[in-house]
């Protein structure tokens, strides 16, 4: 039995040269936020004050909630609350309509992902157009982010050259990428002219002066509000942070964890609607209540989507962004698949060889491969356990479990070096797929000492 | 000092000249040494895989053997950090782990306890470190390239003390190299590719030899250089720092 992940994973991997350039674009990432990381002293400091915020605002995240719906109030902005994804487009669709509005311009927002409001706003008749760039290439190619950060990275400037020529009519072979995003601001600029609303993800929400904070780098958030007078945000549960203070702790580490930049080029402050206008808040459960009370998970709800685990992932990089089966890939997207559903999403947790680099780069210290680790204890329960696996395991555990067959299974073990090659490079076993079997010497240490060999 | 060798599975099968060297290295370092028979596994490899229960038997099994001893002390680094970091789990309930705070990977021991200074051996050959996974992030053997902290390395303090031996280390210095236990069956495609990066950048430091403090990567990379053809040779650290006993 192999995985989804596995089977992706080879796929991808017989395209030879796309993968290493894949596993040099994200290690370039990579690089870059070490040279961020090691050019602030207090790094490790910021992430561990980042953490211990970050805790405690999940575990009183009823409090900081109430304060900052109630901030938001008073700023005269119209809070909503959804359970669930459904609850969530509902409302967006009855903004939207009781508004009149036909066109939507949006920033990037993962939770909108994750809620699959675009096809369901479509599917209404509104026409929701996607402003951040790369989003922007993959709405246009019908396709989905590969990753959260830099969702379109894996699409070469050829690739977006024909696209724009298809549906922008940019000069046949220009894939210059200047000339090309300049074709598309062009074209979003008169997208962002004839809206009728705009919408924004939030990266955090500020309890204390119900503010929702937006970082991006092409200040196309901005003008998604800036020219419609209708904002919608749309905020996790877990992006409510207590205060300026602490913001000031994210903002630090989001961008140098994330692209290796010290900021991002915007970091725009949303209070309240501008004259005229009006402003929306959803805050959106989805699921996220239940992490909270998960005993074993629940600190994956300190995640600030950053993507530096799946940059330093060294399965992500030689697998790609669709390799994983939930929507979010590498290691943040195992977890958040699994709590997502064990039983739909257990084909990630093989995508992981616990090198603990991931925890190592988290900006805010999410134990992600010791996750890994405990959700692979659950899979034999969930009946998702690879039989392979299971049956080696069994083996190893009765073997080691009786020392004097251990014994004896040494003694036999050099055997091994003389049977057929196709016995021992078949489909059964997976080593032999990439390696050549180790070969038995003539004794074991064990033996050797029994014999007094060892001196 | 009673000092207990834990000669992880793999090694005790694959790599018992690993193992001598660890024997005649601490008797030289006149360390109280002893090799308990009956030892086995320490049930990391199954419970990577997603099946700890059946790594509860052999970490009860492990305790009854080595509690005895002050330091228990073994050639693997993954392995001992399985132990340090799950036995206490993996027993809750039952009793209280003793050898968790015991074990130790040898190099650590080497360093930390006995404090070495010098050592006889030479090994005149250019070798390329490789810093293992759980050698690095789990028990600190050096810093982690992620981590903003003062740089160090315990496995080339170790090394400078053999004379003749040239340290280098591959660019990405501690990026895994793909073996991950049962990873290296479930995901072989992404593990051999790993495994093929890794050893490319290995090998482009020019070294005769690639070592470090974890046979399984050495016999991960080692099973795919053969497949690849590629011609490197591979030796356990021990093995340097017990030239010529």
């Amino acid at each position: 039995m192999s995985t989804l992940h596995r089977k992706a994973a080879q796929t991808f991997l017989k395209n030879g040269e796309n993968a290493k350039w894949h596993d040099a674009t994200f290690w370039a990432l990579r690089d870059k936020r070490d040279n961020m990381a090691m050019g602030l002293d207090e790094w490790e400091r910021l992430r561990d004050t980042a953490s211990a915020i970050k805790r405690h605002t999940v575990t009183h995240l009823d409090k900081y909630l109430e304060q900052f719906a109630t901030n938001a109030e008073k700023n005269g902005v119209k809070v909503h609350w959804a359970k669930d994804a459904e609850e969530f487009n509902n409302i967006v669709l009855e903004i939207l309509t009781s508004h009149n509005v036909k066109k939507l311009v949006k920033s990037k927002s993962m939770l909108t992902e994750e809620c699959e409001m675009n096809p369901f706003l479509e599917q209404h008749g509104i026409d929701v157009v996607e402003t951040d760039l790369g989003e922007r290439i993959l709405q246009l190619m019908k396709q989905k982010p590969s990753h959260i950060v830099v969702p379109a990275i894996h699409i070469t400037q050829e690739e977006v050259g024909h696209l724009f020529e298809r549906v922008l009519g940019s000069e046949k072979g220009n894939y210059d990428p200047t000339y090309l995003t300049y074709q598309a601001r062009i074209s979003l600029r008169n997208e962002f002219m004839t809206a009728d609303a705009g919408m924004t993800g939030a990266n955090f929400g500020v309890a204390a002066t119900g503010d929702i904070v937006v970082c991006t780098n092409e200040g196309n958030a901005d003008m998604s509000t800036s020219v419609p007078k209708l904002h919608i945000a749309a905020m996790g549960l877990e992006k409510v942070i207590p205060d300026y203070r602490s913001l000031a702790v994210f903002q630090r580490l989001l961008c140098r964890a994330a692209t290796g930049q010290p900021t991002t080029a915007f970091t725009s402050h949303f209070r309240k609607a501008r004259p005229d206008g009006e402003m929306h808040i959803i805050l959106v459960d989805n699921g996220r209540s239940d992490i909270i009370a998960n005993t074993e998970h629940w600190e994956t709800l300190k995640c600030i989507r950053c993507g530096s685990c799946m940059n330093t992932c060294p399965v992500y990089r030689r697998s790609g962004g669709y390799s994983y089966t939930y929507f979010i890939p590498g290691p943040i997207g195992i977890n958040l698949g699994m709590l997502k559903s064990p039983v739909k999403y257990s084909d990630n947790v093989s995508a992981c060889s616990l090198c603990c680099s991931c925890d190592n780069v988290c900006p805010v210290k999410v134990n992600l491969s010791e996750q890994i680790y405990r959700w692979r204890q659950n899979l034999d329960s969930l009946g998702k356990a690879d039989p392979m696996k299971k049956a080696m395991s069994a083996g190893m555990e009765y073997l080691f479990g009786h020392p004097g067959l251990y014994s004896t299974s040494l003694r036999f073990a050099p055997l091994a070096n003389h049977l057929p090659r196709l016995l021992m490079y078949n489909k059964l076993n997976g080593w032999g797929i990439g390696h050549e079997m180790p070969e038995f010497p003539r004794e074991s240490f064990q033996t050797m000492w029994k014999k007094g060999e060892v001196k | 000092m009673k000092t207990g060798l834990f000669i992880p599975c793999y090694v005790d099968a694959l790599y018992p000249e690993v193992a001598v060297a660890c024997y005649k290295l601490l008797k030289h370092l006149q360390v109280d040494v002893t090799y308990p028979l009956k030892q086995t596994c320490c049930g990391q490899p199954m419970a990577n895989a997603g099946f700890e229960s059946k790594a509860v038997p052999l970490a009860e099994h492990f305790e009854d053997i080595f509690k005895g001893f002050d330091y228990v002390v073994a050639p693997s680094a993954s392995c001992a950090a399985f132990v340090k970091l799950n036995y206490p789990r993996l027993l809750q309930g039952k009793h209280f782990c003793e050898t968790s705070d015991k074990i130790m990977d040898i190099c650590e021991f080497l360093h930390d306890v006995l404090k070495v200074k010098s050592l006889p051996g030479k090994f005149y050959h250019k070798v390329s470190l490789h810093n293992s996974c759980h050698g690095v992030r789990e028990l600190g053997l050096s810093s982690p390239s992620e981590r903003n902290i003062p740089k160090y390395s315990k496995l080339k303090d170790l090394l400078s003390l053999v004379e003749g031996v040239t340290v280098c280390e591959p660019e990405r210095v501690d990026e895994c190299c793909g073996f991950g236990g049962m990873f290296s069956v479930e995901e072989p495609e992404v593990s051999t590719q790993m495994g093929i990066d890794k050893l490319e950048r290995h090998m482009a430091t020019g070294a005769e030899y690639i070592t470090g403090p974890d046979s399984s990567c050495l016999m991960h990379l080692q099973g795919v250089a053969k497949r690849q053809q590629k011609d490197i040779k591979f030796i356990h650290i021990v093995q340097i720092l017990a030239a010529g006993l």
